[in-house]
């Protein structure tokens, strides 16, 4: 084990790949000599070289296309788009061309095309450099959605998404990049897309939490303790695939489910989850599913406007109590 | 490497082989338009009658190992690069023998095996991947492989037009950007809505090379495409070549074009692009009357053949539908 930093994750990870596979490149803006604009890909244009770490003009779609049609032709593609924010002068790349090339062709081709980027607030970066657009692509067939909470699950996932042989939008949270913690120093050390991690056993309710938001769940879970509630938490690490599995097995063991993204609330990731365990796993629950998301506002950027509208440790504390205390009273019809 | 003409074009008998193919594209589309009206035929579709010469010049310019991305309108550059008219046709069924299995229909039949990585229903959404196709011949697989961007002269307007210019023109990518102008994006003519008509003037915006020809004329068409796949193939980049022809169809069958003025069809007419081709073939002695009719009893007849396995194959499996979205680990395509 290591202990190294969420980017510095990020940057092995391709690395790695790039040394195992010399058909493999990665291309961006200032992805290069510069480094990545958060320092992710610092070191890859010296050792690599110019052709498979490509500083890109700024033209989100044409670096999508571009990273879509080398990886159909045989060569496999990490683009990376600087904020998830800008997915927008991309999305008829993603939507219309990487997500579907391959079904449209009756399974002709294959598209191991990696799309990173970042997302997130608390950082006053103001609308349109705050967002989580997780669930846009979530909605989306044909294209899965990773999103790693710390630095050993960026290093395996992020290996696990450029070895898959089909498109993956890899969203790494801005404000986990400085994040350190322990990753194996096992070149085969991967995570399987599709496999939750539970990051804290409990029994009395289940919080899952994605990207960031997961080290506020643990530090409710911890303020739990002293109301006598032992929460588990569970970090789905991929939303499309999503292992339900799990999520359903703890639920069956603590009645009560509390969701927590960074998103916006309505038509959020955590609707899905809701409406999969009332369909699944309805006969277990207590207590209503709570939502802990962002207001459905723009994203301020006066700071305190800004946290004002973003889940706070103290929201998911609330949740859970508020399903636990939950009374069930059947009301007849009239 | 393969490096070989596409089969379909025969170097020592180069105009007849140009008139067959395009002839091909036309038997093929005149029946398409008939089936539809017919109503044998699910969605939709849209024609490139007309405009079979730029298809054909462009692509006699390849090799088979040379990939093209196409359009909305993109049955002739499918024919033009060797592709197979029965799984064209099986396709524009739905059936399951089609190209794509019937999941693609019209706007996304595909072959990879002779290089054609899709027609595309979004309006200049293959160009930047064509730009990714060339960046890995030429900086990763190092190939000497050419990609041809087909597109019309609406997709000039589009932002990812400009994006994979720039970009192809910034790494001298070999592209050839083919334009074909047939004057009107769906029913609005381009100089409604653009400020200049010449083409050429968007690539010179890019530092590009840029050629602009009669695209109804198969011989320069495909003269222009040999100087632009030559100057690709020999690492001197990108070229913009305008096509300029005509649709004789509205934007899409069953619409109806009653934006395209009598003079200006009339005009276009006799300046169709096989007869010019036929007619010159004629006047020089290459082909006679009674040849020509006996090409195009055989052309007639690979369209039969194709309409009948389309009808006669199956529907596609159920499952089917819910296959293909992603590829299994182990699949090797």
């Amino acid at each position: 084990m290591t202990v190294i930093s969420f980017a510095a994750a990020i940057r092995n990870a391709l690395a790695v790949e790039m040394d195992a596979n010399p058909a493999l490149f990665i291309i961006g803006e200032d992805i290069g000599r510069y480094g990545g604009e958060l320092g992710a890909t610092a070191g890859l244009y010296k050792r690599f070289g110019e052709d498979r770490v490509r500083d890109a003009p700024i033209s989100e779609s044409a670096i999508v296309g571009a990273a879509l049609g080398a990886a159909i032709t045989g060569n496999p593609a990490v683009a990376e788009i600087p904020f998830g924010d800008f997915l927008g002068m991309c999305m008829d790349q993603i939507c219309n061309q990487v997500a579907k090339i391959r079904y449209m062709s009756g399974g002709q081709v294959r598209v191991p095309v990696v799309i990173r980027t970042t997302i997130g607030g608390y950082m006053s970066a103001g609308a349109q450099h705050s967002q989580s657009l997780e669930s846009w692509f979530v909605h989306l067939p044909g294209i899965k959605v990773v999103m790693p909470s710390n630095p050993s699950d960026a290093f395996g996932l992020l290996r696990s998404s450029i070895q898959d042989k089909n498109p993956v939008l890899f969203l790494e949270h801005k404000g986990l990049y400085s994040v350190k913690g322990d990753v194996p120093d096992n070149t085969d050390f991967l995570v399987p897309l599709g496999c939750a991690n539970v990051v804290r056993e409990g029994k009395d309710v289940t919080i899952l939490a994605t990207g960031a938001q997961v080290s506020r769940a643990v530090q409710a879970a911890e303020q739990l303790i002293d109301e006598g509630i032992e929460a588990e938490i569970i970090d789905p690490r991929s939303l499309d695939p999503l292992d339900l599995g799990t999520i359903i097995a703890s639920i069956k063991k603590t009645g009560h489910l509390v969701i927590v993204h960074e998103a916006w609330e309505r038509g959020g990731f955590g609707s899905e989850i809701a409406a999969l365990v009332s369909d699944k796993a309805f006969g277990s629950l207590h207590g209503p599913i709570k939502r802990v998301a962002a207001k459905n506002v723009p994203s301020p950027f006066c700071p305190r406007l800004e946290q004002s509208t973003l889940p706070q440790i103290v929201d998911i504390f609330k949740a859970a109590l508020e399903t636990r205390s939950f009374k069930f009273e059947r009301k007849e019809n009239s | 490497m393969t490096s070989f003409l596409c089969r379909e074009y025969n170097e020592g008998d180069i105009n007849s082989s140009l008139l067959s193919r395009m002839l091909l594209i036309r038997r093929f589309e005149e029946r398409v338009a008939e089936l539809f009206k017919k109503n044998k035929l699910p969605g939709f579709v849209h024609l490139c009658l007309g405009q079979e010469a730029s298809a054909v010049g462009v692509c006699s310019a390849l090799r088979i190992d040379d990939f093209i991305t196409s359009t909305h309108r993109g049955h002739g550059h499918v024919i033009a690069k060797g592709g197979d008219v029965k799984f064209m046709m099986a396709e524009l069924y739905g059936k399951s023998t089609g190209y794509c299995g019937g999941k693609g229909g019209s706007m996304h039949i595909t072959d990879m095996s002779i290089g054609m990585l899709g027609a595309n229903g979004i309006v200049s959404g293959s160009l930047p991947i064509a730009v990714g196709a060339a960046y890995g011949a030429k900086f990763l697989r190092k190939t000497d492989q050419v990609i041809v961007a087909f597109f019309g002269d609406g997709a000039t307007n589009e932002g990812p037009f400009h994006e994979a210019l720039n970009m192809a023109a910034a790494w001298k990518l070999p592209v050839v950007f083919a334009c074909e102008n047939n004057l009107y994006g769906c029913g609005t003519r381009l100089d409604r809505v653009s400020p200049t008509s010449d083409l050429t003037l968007r690539a010179r915006g890019y530092s590009m090379r840029s050629i602009s020809v009669d695209g109804n004329d198969v011989i320069a068409t495909r003269d222009a495409s040999l100087e632009a796949v030559s100057e690709a193939r020999s690492g001197n980049g990108p070229t913009f070549l305008e096509c300029r022809t005509f649709r004789y169809h509205g934007h899409y069958e069953g619409e109806n074009p009653s934006y395209l003025s009598k003079e200006e069809r009339d005009h276009w007419f006799a300046k169709d692009p096989i007869d010019l081709h036929k007619n010159s073939m004629l006047s020089s002695g290459q082909i006679d009357q009674d040849s020509f009719e006996i090409l195009d009893q055989k052309v007639r007849k690979m369209i039969d053949d194709a309409v009948q396995f389309a009808e006669e194959s199956p529907e596609p499996d159920l499952a089917t539908a819910l296959t293909d979205v992603f590829a299994e680990d182990g699949e090797t395509v």
